[in-house]
């Protein structure tokens, strides 16, 4: 038996130390928001935030998630969206949207470990997160504003 | 609402689908849980070409835990329907290329899939292929566009410029890989799944499985990503799902890994590009003489029409009274290549534009300079012969990236640096100026007469209904915009229907960068008549409130349209001459790059990207579009590289076909150009392939004015440009 907490709320599954975390997220418990789009690694599209950090949900082991807090996308911001969320919808940093709940979640990580993030420490953030639509301008000033609002909301 | 001042076109209201997409709420084919469902996996070849004399099933396995289809359980025909029919679904006989499809199996789950594919073998006789395009001769399609008298034009030129332009595969690598349920039913067959065209896929399926038209029904899922890639082998997937979901009398779901991804499904094609251009001292181009070859693979596919654009485009953004282009495609042993964003014209654009530098450096003009002297516009005549009227931004494109970017005095001064011994890096500026035909080439739109409707539903809200897909370009937004602009209702009363067969009309496939221009004219003459037939029948309502009236009292109402040709528009498909497009997009780009002369590893710095849209009608989203394909045409220029050895793909992840990150990307500074065309809606023109068109050119001519070489050749990896430095030495 795993347990974790997993969008704050508390769960136990029953699978297998080695099943891969985004499988487990995806099948075991129904949250169909973390996306796989390469399974290696590279793509980012299965980036949950582990205890805070952005992991790659499909290379870890949902055994090294017991005991730790887990957060996906349908954690963030539920009805009231987060301020991440509303800045990709209003810079139109969403296209096809397969590459969208990665990179929120790395945003997040990115927003909430606070000051001023500049266009390059953005770009660095989000290096693991590929996207193949947008060519990142609309997802790097999406990520900007909502730093620039959290700051204002701070104030 | 008063003429001509819209509120909604034009503007850029959040797209339809955000809410879902930042949520994690959409639903992409891999999401949807479905009752029942078993896991199909598909076998394929490991020879690029052999004989196939039987499949293996090793007894050590239970095959009573899992379902097998081949070619003899097919109960229609054994074919992929597209241009020739050549196409088997599974393999009879004789394996054409590497990765392709022998046999598929279906099992409860995943493991057992797994294992039960671990078990089975191909008893082959190898056959020799043929896996180069330019010793290959097998043609499969040519055409010859004459204009003039090119002999003529070449012996009366003061000088004659001759190039060869080589580029290679490109991969799609959309990041939701292609998959496809298919859900067996009492009265035929549902598949549901991630593509681009509908209708494709349903004809396709009536054929292999042998059903009627309305016993087959393709329903879109949320697709991640498609730019071509999902144009046509979707319906290979669907075909083997519902095989699969037939013999098992359940559901089954066949959803690719990434390498099965790379290794089987369609890329864009190889081409060579042959260049003779006869110019005057003055820098006038007087003759074009361009052979192409492009590699089909083993399949017809889509190449003919592929073959037929990138032709067109062979001649470029330029007037020259003698032009010949001949082409051709050839067949290798090698995964079919078919469509990708651009559709052929990135590789000729490509090879003309290269050629254009050569033209100056053998003139001792600027680049800029002998664009200036050679571009089309309004009066001229492309090489087949089709007179441009109107809605022709050639010009105000390339002045725009030439003032925004500085191009006369970087080049100047990139040009006169002296080289410095002992520097590290290097430093080039290049520039690329094209054109794009939007729509179906020549009498495509014609025959084809796409479909939309536009409904009132029970509500008083209405619904555009059309075969054209959301793949993440916007098209449910930008056709819910056209559609309110016209009715005068807010946004937010427009919805536009998932696709679906037995709902949509079809309005033809979602590629041609037509949805907008064509599909759109379309809805907006649906939407017009849906409103005038309202505002008679309540003409002393406003059209929301004779909207609601109507639903209350009458019920809902429908306008179904389809879209009828200009009559002016004239195209001869056996001579190949006239109005190829309705109309024409067109594109410049400004490159900027870094090369690192101790590793030849390149770095763009700037990038410029002016795009004649028409008319934008979501000015974020054309943004999008010119963005995201500008970095892909970028990427194809000196990143993205697809090794074939012995016909079979060597980097099928991630990890070693690279795309770009966000550390790769320059910032894209995007410039909208609108010269508005009378028959778009609104006056917009296509757009999602114009952008793939320019970049990789204008990116390889700063490399080559950085290094003092001249990039031929895609991608420019470290390793080519180390053979050109050696070679230039
Ligand atoms: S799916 Fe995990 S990094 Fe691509
Ligand atoms: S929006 Fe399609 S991959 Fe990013």
């Amino acid at each position: 038996m795993i347990s974790f907490v997993l969008n704050g709320q508390p769960v136990s599954v029953q699978a297998g130390g080695l099943s891969r975390l985004i499988d487990v997220l995806r099948h075991e418990l129904g949250l169909t928001g973390t996306k796989e789009g390469c399974g290696e690694g590279e793509c980012g599209a299965c980036s949950v935030l582990v205890d805070g950090q952005v992991v790659n949900s499909c290379l870890l082991p949902v055994c090294q998630v017991d005991g730790s807090t887990v957060q996906t996308i349908e954690g963030i911001g539920g009805d009231d969206l987060d301020l991440l969320q509303r800045a990709f919808m209003e810079h139109g940093g969403t296209q096809c949207g397969m590459c969208t709940p990665g990179m929120i979640v790395a945003a997040k990580a990115l927003i909430d470990a606070g000051g001023a993030p500049s266009l390059d420490d953005v770009r660095e953030g989000l290096a693991g997160n590929l996207c193949r639509c947008t060519g990142y301008a609309k997802i790097l000033d999406a990520v900007l504003a909502a730093a620039a609002a959290r700051r204002e909301e701070a104030t | 609402m008063v003429p001509g001042r819209s509120r909604i076109v034009g503007d850029s209201p959040v797209r339809k689908d955000a809410f879902e997409k930042v949520t994690g709420k959409a639903r992409f084919v891999d999401d949807l849980s479905v009752e029942g469902a078993w896991v199909g996996r598909t076998v394929r070849s490991s020879e690029a070409h052999a004989r196939l004399r039987a499949i293996r099933f090793d007894p050590a396995f239970d095959w009573s835990t899992v379902v097998v289809v081949t070619a003899a359980d097919i109960p229609g025909e054994n074919v992929i329907a597209a241009i020739a029919d050549d196409q088997p679904c599974l393999v009879d006989g004789v394996i054409r290329h590497a990765a392709e499809p022998v046999a598929v199996i279906a099992a409860p789950d995943d493991r057992t899939a797994g294992e039960a594919l671990r078990h089975v073998s191909l008893d082959t006789e190898s056959l020799t292929p043929v896996l180069d395009h330019e010793s290959s001769d097998q043609a499969l399609k040519s055409y010859e566009i004459l204009k003039g008298d090119v002999e003529r034009g070449l012996a009366e030129a003061d000088l004659i410029v001759e190039g060869t332009y080589r580029v290679g595969h490109q991969e799609q690598m959309y990041i939701e890989p292609q998959g496809i349920i298919a859900i067996p039913r009492q009265d035929g067959m549902l598949v549901q799944g991630s593509l681009q065209c509908p209708f494709y896929v349903h004809k396709a399926l009536t054929r292999v499985l042998g059903l009627a038209g309305d016993e087959v029904v393709v329903a879109q899922t949320v697709t991640g990503g498609a730019f071509g890639g999902k144009e046509e082998y979707p319906s290979m997937i669907a075909a083997h799902a519902a095989l699969a979901a037939r013999k098992a009398g359940r559901p089954v779901r066949i959803v690719y890994d990434r390498r099965e991804d790379v290794r089987a499904t369609t890329k864009r094609h190889p081409a060579t590009v042959r260049h003779r251009t006869g110019v005057m001292r003055d820098g006038r181009i007087v003759a074009m003489d361009v052979e192409v070859v492009m590699d089909g693979g083993a399949y017809v596919t889509l190449t003919p029409v592929v073959l037929s654009r990138g032709t067109i485009h062979a001649a470029g953004a330029y007037r020259c009274a003698n032009t010949r282009i001949r082409s051709r495609a050839v067949m290798t042993n090698t995964p079919p290549n078919g469509a990708f964003r651009g559709f052929g014209a990135p590789q000729t654009l490509f090879a003309v534009e290269r050629q254009m530098d050569r033209v100056a450096r053998a003139l001792g003009l600027s680049p800029l300079e002998v664009r200036r002297k050679n571009l089309i516009g309004v009066g001229d005549t492309t090489a087949t012969g089709q007179l441009l009227t109107d809605s022709v931004g050639a010009r105000e494109v390339l002045e725009a990236v030439a003032t925004a970017g500085n191009v006369e005095l970087r080049h100047a001064e990139l040009e006169n640096k002296p080289r410095v011994d002992g520097a590290h890096l290097a430093r080039g500026l290049g520039l690329s100026v094209y054109l794009h035909g939007a729509g179906f080439t020549g009498s495509g739109e014609a025959h084809l007469r796409g479909k939309a409707a536009v409904a009132l539903g029970r509500d008083g809200r209405f619904e555009v209904q059309v075969g054209s897909t959301e793949m993440g370009q916007g098209a449910r937004t930008v056709l819910a915009q056209i559609a309110a602009e016209e009715l005068g209702v807010p946004l937010d009363d427009v919805d536009v229907v998932t696709p679906d067969t037995s709902i949509v009309p079809d309005s033809g496939p979602t590629v041609a960068s037509r949805t907008t221009m064509i599909v759109g004219s379309v809805v907006r003459e649906a939407a017009a008549a849906l409103g005038a037939e309202l505002g008679a029948a309540y003409p002393s309502l406003e059209l929301r409130a004779a909207a609601r009236e109507h639903a209350i009292e009458r019920g809902p109402l429908r306008v179904l349209r389809e879209y009828r040709p200009p009559p002016d528009v004239r195209w001869d498909d056996a001579a190949y001459r006239g109005d190829a497009y309705p109309v024409y997009g067109y594109g410049a780009n400004v490159v900027e790059v870094e090369v690192d002369l101790d590793t030849l590893q390149v770095e763009v710095t700037r990038c410029l990207a002016a795009a004649d849209v028409g008319k934008a009608i979501h000015p974020q989203l054309v943004e999008g579009q010119v963005q995201g394909g500008t970095l892909q045409a970028l990427a194809w220029g000196y990143l993205e590289e697809l090794v074939l050895k012995d016909g079979r793909v060597q980097n099928d992840r991630m990890t070693n076909y690279l795309i770009p990150t966000t550390l790769d990307t320059p910032p894209i500074e995007t410039i909208l150009v609108e010269r508005p065309y009378v028959r778009g809606p609104f006056g917009a023109k296509g757009v999602g392939e114009l952008p793939m068109d320019g970049a990789a050119a204008a990116l390889a001519s700063a490399i080559s004015q950085a290094l003092g070489v001249e990039v031929d050749t895609l991608p420019a990896t470290p390793e080519r440009l180390l053979d050109l430095v050696r070679g230039s030495r």
